[in-house]
Order: C-alpha cells, then structure tokens, then sequence
C-alpha cells in the first residue's frame, strides 16, 4: 500500500500541470483513484456523503456477472466435448479450463480495446476517466458466440464506445446501451458468425477426434423458429446446458445476479419485474392464438408455453443485466414500468414473429432504449399537469 | 388529536455523539457576529459602524431593497470589527459584548390585541423580521404580502438535532404568545407539525391553530415537507415559516418588549466528549462551548446539522438560523482500495455498501466524499429520499439548463435547501445538489422577484 503510494507520488509531477505527460493526467488520474479513493472532503452542502460512489456501483454489477461467466467458461468447454462426444470422459476441470482458455482472451481484449478509446477520449477531452465501460467490457464477451474472432471483439468495442457512446459525451450520456450496440453491430456486421447454427459450439476437433453423428448446434430459439427438433429439456434450459451467447444459457446463473442486484437495490426491480410481465403476457397472448399462426413452425413455437420463453435464449440476461441499465433505461419510476414491460413483450415478439432474428431481446432492449425518453417526457409532463391543475383549481376557488 | 400522515420517504443518519438532555452552564461569550451569508438573496448595507455603541434590537444592517426589514444586534455593546472578503463583500459584522446586556425597549403588549400592522410593525422594529422565511425561495419573508398560512414545524429530525418537547419546557407561555402574535398576520392557519413518533408536549396545541402529525424518517421534520403533505404550496402562493426557538423569541418580544434571542444549542456529535445543551444568544461566539470539549483531533465544526450546517471554525459563530452546533471528524485521507473495501463503518442506503449488517448501529462518519464527481448515472436513488411529488433529478437538470419555465413546472416553488440534502448525501455521482438548487432559487428570485 504504501508501495503504490510511494509510486504514485513519484510519478505525479510528470502528470501535473507544467509535468512532460500534462496531456496525460486523465490516465494518471484514473490509475491514482483506481487505487486509492481520494481523500477529498465535502466542500458545499451537506458534511456527510454515502459511501458508494460510481466505482462500487459498476464493481456491484460486474460480481453480479461472475456466476453467469463461470458457468459460461465450463458451458463452453462441455458443449464443445459434448460435439467430440467426450462430454462423459472429460473431468469438470477439463471442460471449464477449456471454456477459460477461449473466454479469458475475449475479456482481455474486449477491456483492453475498450479502456483504451476510452482513454483516448479522456485525454483529448481532458476529463476524467469515467466507469462506464468497466460493465460494458465484462458483458460484450458474455453476449458473443464462443467462436467470434477476437478481431471482431475488437471491432465491435471499438464501435460500441466511439459511435455508441463517446459521441454523445461519455458515461451517463448515451442513448443506446453500449454492449447491445457492439452486439447488434457485430450482429448486421458479421451475420455469419453471429447466428445460425454453426456459430455456438466449438467443434474444432482434435487429431483422433471428431464430431458425432447426428449433431446440431442449433439454439433451442433456433430450432423453434426453423419448425427443427428440440433436444433439450426445459431443466437444461434453466440450468443452462444448452447452446447460446457465452453468459447467457444459465437461467440460474442469472438470477443469483439478479438477487445481488436487487438485494444492494443496484439494479431496477420495476424493470425486472414489468419485463417479466410483459414477456408472460406476450407469451400467453400467443399461447391464444397459436392455431391463427401463418405457419407450422410459427404455430409450434407460439405454441411454446408463456413461462418457457422466459428460460430460453438471451431474455433473462438481457433483462437483468442490460435492460436494467440506468443510463439507457428510462429514468422515472414510473417510466421503468412502462419501459420494462414493453422492452419484454417486443422481446417475446420479435422472437416468435421474425425468424431472421431468433432472439428479440437485443432489438427490444435497443429500440426500448431509445423510446425511453419519450416515455419519461410523458410521466414528467403528467407530473407538470398535476401542477397545472392544482393551480388551476386554487385560482377558481 | 389529529390523524398521524405518514411520511414514507426518507432516511435518518444515525451518528454518535446525541446531546444528553442537560443543560450545561458555560460562561457568557464575549463576542457575536452576524453572517450576511445567512441569509440568500438578500442585498445587506450595513446600519452600523465600527466603533457604535448598540443595545440589544438595535440595527445592524438592513434589507437594500426594504430598508424596513432590520437586523438587530442580539446584545448590546460595541460593534467591534466588520470583517470583509474579496469585492469587500460584508462576512461578518462582530460585536463586543457588554456584562450586563442592555434592551431597547419595544414595549410589551398582548399580540392578540393589536392589528396585523402593529404586530408586524414591532416585529420590524425589533430587527427580528428575519426570523420570518417565506416558501418559495426560502429567504426573509416579504413583509408586504400576506401569506396564505404560516407553518412551524415543531421538531427537527435531522442528525442529532435537538429535541423540540425539551427546549420549549418552561417556555410554553412565550411559544403560546408567539404563536398568537403570528396568527395576526395571517388570513389562513397557523400550522403546527408535531413529531407523530412520540407523544408531543402540551405546549403544541394552541386554540385556533392546525395541528398535524407526522410520522417518518427525516425530512419529516423539515415545514417544507409538512407544507407539501398537507397543502402544496402553488405558483404564485406564499407561505411564512418560522422555526420553534424564533417563535418562542417573538413571544418573549410582546411579553417583555425585548429582543431577546436566548436559544437552546445541542452541542452535539462524535467528536464532542460531553454532548450537552446550552443557552446562548443568537450569533455567539462558540470558543468557550468547544474549548476543551472536543476530542484533539482534524475536526470539522459545523453550525448548524451535517445535512445543511455552515462549516465553521473551532472560535466561529452561531448561524441565525441554527439550532445545533455539530462537531464531526474531518477525515482526509485517501483509502487504498476504498471502493472495493467492505465499509462497516460508513453511511450507505444502498446495500451494496456492507453496513446495512447493522442497520441500528450510531456512525462516527467524517466529511470524505467517498468517491469523485460524476454525471448523472444510477437513476431512482434521489426519489428514495425526497418525499415530494416531484422529480428531483429533472428538476436539478432544468437549473443546470437554467430553464426558468421547466424550473417552475418541476415545482421549484415548493423545495428548499434543506429538503434535498438527504439527495445530495445519497448521490452516487457527488452532485452538489444544494448548492445547484440555491443558484436555481436564486436565479427565480432575480427573474421574477418574490
């Protein structure tokens, strides 16, 4: 400790004003804080302040995220033995160091890319480096295919942070959430390596290996939308031994990231919970009128039981961790209700209805991002009228 | 009694250091000062020079803008010093104390007795008008309007403030006189809010006035939060409020005919070794209280509550306003890994911080930000703490815009201050939210006028 102090003071009078990196303070100044919260105290207004600031908000949600990328890590390692039809021989340790060996780069790039336009931006602009991204790094690997190129990963961040965010001023200005739009840049960018059935499971075989007969790496939502066979059970859905983005198979994993989030009241439960709503009632709606379907795949799918769709493919993520996104999200309580409930009733459609997108869920979180500050301008405006009108009636008093 | 209205919103900031309820003697300070930073929006020409000989109620300074409205020397002597900062800007005007406090006498009379224009006229005359703050702004009521009702609050919950049942003991018939005084100056009520949690002292129910009773976390007791539970304040509308020990010193003016500014202080917080009550005069002079009181460490003295109090230092003053002086640690130094570190011992609504494991546990907090500034990020925090029918965050941005029409839609004219300091202390993004809130009234004040 007294180490990294030591450090930090030496280096400081090169970033300081007058100091060779001037330009450079930012850096500086983010590694500093990294390590040490600053000391400073309240100056104006009120003497006493709340110990969390923005650093532990964003750690919060990124322990939220561990139980989904750990199980993503030995998801991946499984799927990919399961392929060789070695799911039985292969040890626990085996399978997860695979999926580690695949994921942890991804991290790396994705934090390293990111942090860096990042500070690039804060060095033009002389601000200081902001916390945004350190959730957005975590979740982009964890919405890709275990087989994206690291380029695109790379592509992709760069993308997400420059045109999704730093345009508009940085954290707490964007208008779109940044890991969706790396994922739904990669997504029109890069098609072939973002959907069908070929992209989730590692099959890359060994000498003296191969992949099974009769294999398929279809997504459950792919299989529905293709009128193909499911072979997966609904407990494997939940507990998430089935084919999909890194972090998103585990129904499980998710809602221990969904209890840390609302038990520290990090994460919004109107949203969580009016999302929910809203994709069981999408569901039950096209549990009713699944024999009025245009088509049998379409039938089968809108068949598929209201509290099924919850489990399957990306929606429990994307609820939890990215709809729930408080700069993007709408910002009135009573505009989170709204904003949840449509962001999980468009999710269910899209995924039912269109067939070139099996999962809804990022198109519904992005267009609902954008629509949430007309749906806050419209629950402050009621607020403004409830004024209005008071006034109105003490004056005819 | 009346229905207890619940005030859900809200938090108390359990710290150590609550004052025992005695009163401790203390010798006489020799010297008072009045701060024109008390008092916001208000344009001072001083009255007096260096070197007067004042009594007790003598001008000091007045209003620029309405010269009736005075400001009276809470003790006789010499006016000792002003004191100026940078454009000569008045920061305080200090008076040299007399042995034996001389009063001008502005003569005693039944308030109940007189018009609307003789109560006010020897409020006015007194120099104790400022004791009267107006809603919207919060700044010295216009003497030329006549508000639609006047609100006390009759307690304060904020951090180890005082107790309200204690300091009006054995000063029922002052308080009870004041109230009649402001009952004349009003067409509508004169509220009182009492605290619903306990069971309020007999002093709080007066004939002719409306009492209410409110039950929650603080700001329940702050009149702004009373005055929208009960009857929002409108565009166009003004309230007067006048705070518990100012109505008990208006009481004592038409019982004697003094201005006589006597208030009970709670010397209070974790760095206090004895937390006591005291009797001082407005403006005092805090050394003799503090010396030798406090523990030897970095301090932050406070007049005034750690939500809304004036830093001052360990020989400063007493605030007009104040009823508390607050002596916490100052903390200051930089914490390796802080935002990761556990925090047992710090101050959080959200449970991300882990000392929600003692919800009841007293805090020793110090003044450490606990984080930089940010924008605007997590959403939903501020409206945990502010129990109005507002939107806080929306209305904080239409000040930063300084967009006076949204300012008024958002309902600018109901808050003050002190109402979203509970904001400014769960803000994750350290927005100085008391601070943009004043530049907000302030910039309303100059553009419309009150």
């Amino acid at each position: 400790m007294k180490l990294f102090k030591n450090i930090l003071e030496s280096v400081k009078p090169h970033f300081v004003d007058g100091g060779k990196l001037e330009k450079y303070y930012p850096v500086y100044d983010g590694f500093a804080t990294f390590l040490f919260t600053p000391g400073h105290t309240s100056h104006s207004g009120a003497h006493v302040r709340d110990a969390i600031d923005l650093k532990r908000t964003m750690v919060t949600v990124i322990f939220a995220m561990v139980p989904a990328l750990l199980f993503g890590m030995w998801n991946a390692g499984n799927l990919h033995y399961g392929a060789l039809g070695l799911a039985e021989t292969v040890g626990f340790w085996d399978k997860f160091l695979w999926g580690a060996l695949k994921i942890v780069p991804m991290l790396i790039v994705s934090y390293g890319v990111g942090l860096g336009v990042e500070f690039i931006f804060c060095i033009i602009k002389k601000h200081q480096i902001q916390e945004g991204f350190l959730v957005s790094g975590m979740l982009i690997p964890l919405i890709m295919p275990i087989d994206i190129p690291l380029w695109m990963v790379a592509v992709s961040v760069v993308f997400a942070v420059v045109i999704g965010k730093e345009v508009f001023g940085g954290t707490g200005m964007n208008i779109l959430n940044p890991a969706l739009t790396a994922r739904a840049f990669a997504f029109f960018a890069y098609p072939t390596y973002m959907s069908g059935d070929k992209v989730w499971i590692n099959t890359s075989a060994a000498e003296g290996q191969s992949v099974v007969d009769g294999f398929s790496g279809a997504t459950v939502l792919g299989s529905y939308a293709t009128g193909g066979e499911v072979g997966y059970s609904t407990m494997d859905m939940f507990l998430g031994f089935i084919p999909g983005s890194i972090g998103e198979t585990s129904t499980l994993a998710v809602l221990i990231g969904a209890a840390i989030l609302l038990y520290t009241g990090i994460g919004s439960w109107r949203i969580m919970l009016s999302g929910l709503i809203g994709a069981l009632a999408m569901g039950l709606i096209f549990n009713t009128f699944a024999e009025y379907a245009i088509s049998p795949e379409q039938q089968s799918f809108m068949a598929v039981p209201a509290w099924q769709q919850l489990i399957m493919g990306g929606f429990a993520f994307g609820l939890v961790f990215m709809a729930t996104d408080p700069v993007s999200a709408a910002q009135t309580d009573k505009g989170k209700i709204i904003y949840g409930f449509l962001v999980g009733f468009f999710a269910i459609m899209i995924r039912v209805f269109n067939p070139a997108y099996p999962e809804g869920i990022m198109l519904a979180i992005l267009f609902m991002n954008v629509m949430a500050p007309l749906i806050d301008h419209y629950v402050v405006q009621g607020n403004i009228n409830k004024r209005k009108k008071r006034l109105a009636t003490v004056k005819a008093a | 009694m009346p229905e207890v209205i619940k005030i859900k919103k809200g938090v108390d900031i359990k710290l150590q250091g609550e004052a025992e309820k005695i009163y401790a003697s203390t010798d006489a300070p020799s010297t008072y000062a009045l701060k024109p930073s008390d008092f916001p929006g208000i344009r001072m020409k001083l009255k007096a020079r260096e070197g007067d000989e004042v009594q007790a109620g003598d001008p000091i300074f007045y209003d620029k803008d309405r010269p009736e409205v005075t400001f009276g020397s809470p003790v006789s002597g010499e006016i000792a010093e002003v004191v100026r900062g940078e454009k000569r800007r008045i920061l305080e005007v200090r008076i040299l104390a007399d042995q034996e406090i001389r009063y001008r006498d502005f003569k005693a009379a039944d308030p109940a007795a007189l018009g609307r224009d003789e109560v006010k006229g020897k409020i006015l005359q007194a120099g104790m008008w400022p004791v009267v703050r107006q809603r919207p702004y919060n700044i010295i009521a216009n003497p030329n309007r006549v508000p639609r009702d006047i609100w006390v609050s009759c307690f304060d919950s904020a951090p180890l403030a005082p107790d309200a049942d204690f300091i009006v003991h054995g000063q029922e018939e002052e308080f009870k006189l004041g109230i009649k005084a402001l009952m004349q100056l009003t067409d509508g009520k004169v509220h009182l809010g009492v605290d619903g949690r306990t069971n309020p002292s007999e002093a709080f129910k007066i004939d002719g006035t409306q009492l209410h009773r409110f039950n929650g976390p603080h700001p329940a007791g702050n009149p702004g939060v009373q005055i929208h539970a009960v009857a929002p304040i409108n565009k166009g509308e003004t309230i007067w409020t006048v705070g518990l020990q100012e109505v008990i010193m208006i009481g004592r003016l038409f019982k004697t005919g003094k201005y006589d500014a006597q208030k009970s202080i709670a010397l209070a917080g974790a760095q206090v070794t004895k937390p006591r009550y005291y009797k001082l005069l407005n403006g005092a002079n805090l050394k003799g209280i503090l010396e030798g009181n406090v523990a030897n460490q970095k301090n932050r003295y406070i007049s005034g509550n750690v939500l809304t109090g004036t830093k001052i230092s360990s020989e400063g003053y007493l605030s007009y306003y104040d009823n508390q002086v607050t002596v916490m640690p100052e903390g200051g130094e930089d914490e390796f890994f802080g935002w990761l570190a556990p925090g047992f011992n710090k101050f959080s609504i959200s449970r991300a911080v882990f000392s929600w494991l003692s919800p009841n546990k007293r805090l020793n907090l110090d003044a450490n930000m606990n984080g930089e500034e940010r924008a605007f990020v997590v959403t939903g925090e501020y409206e945990k703490v502010f129990p109005f029918d507002i939107y806080p965050v929306q209305l904080l941005k239409s000040i930063m815009i300084k967009d006076i029409e949204a300012m008024e839609n958002l309902g600018i004219y109901e808050v003050a201050e002190e109402d979203m300091a509970l904001c400014e202390v769960v803000c994750t993004s350290k927005i100085p939210v008391q601070e943009t809130l004043r530049e907000g009234l302030d910039l309303m004040l100059n553009e419309l006028g009150d």
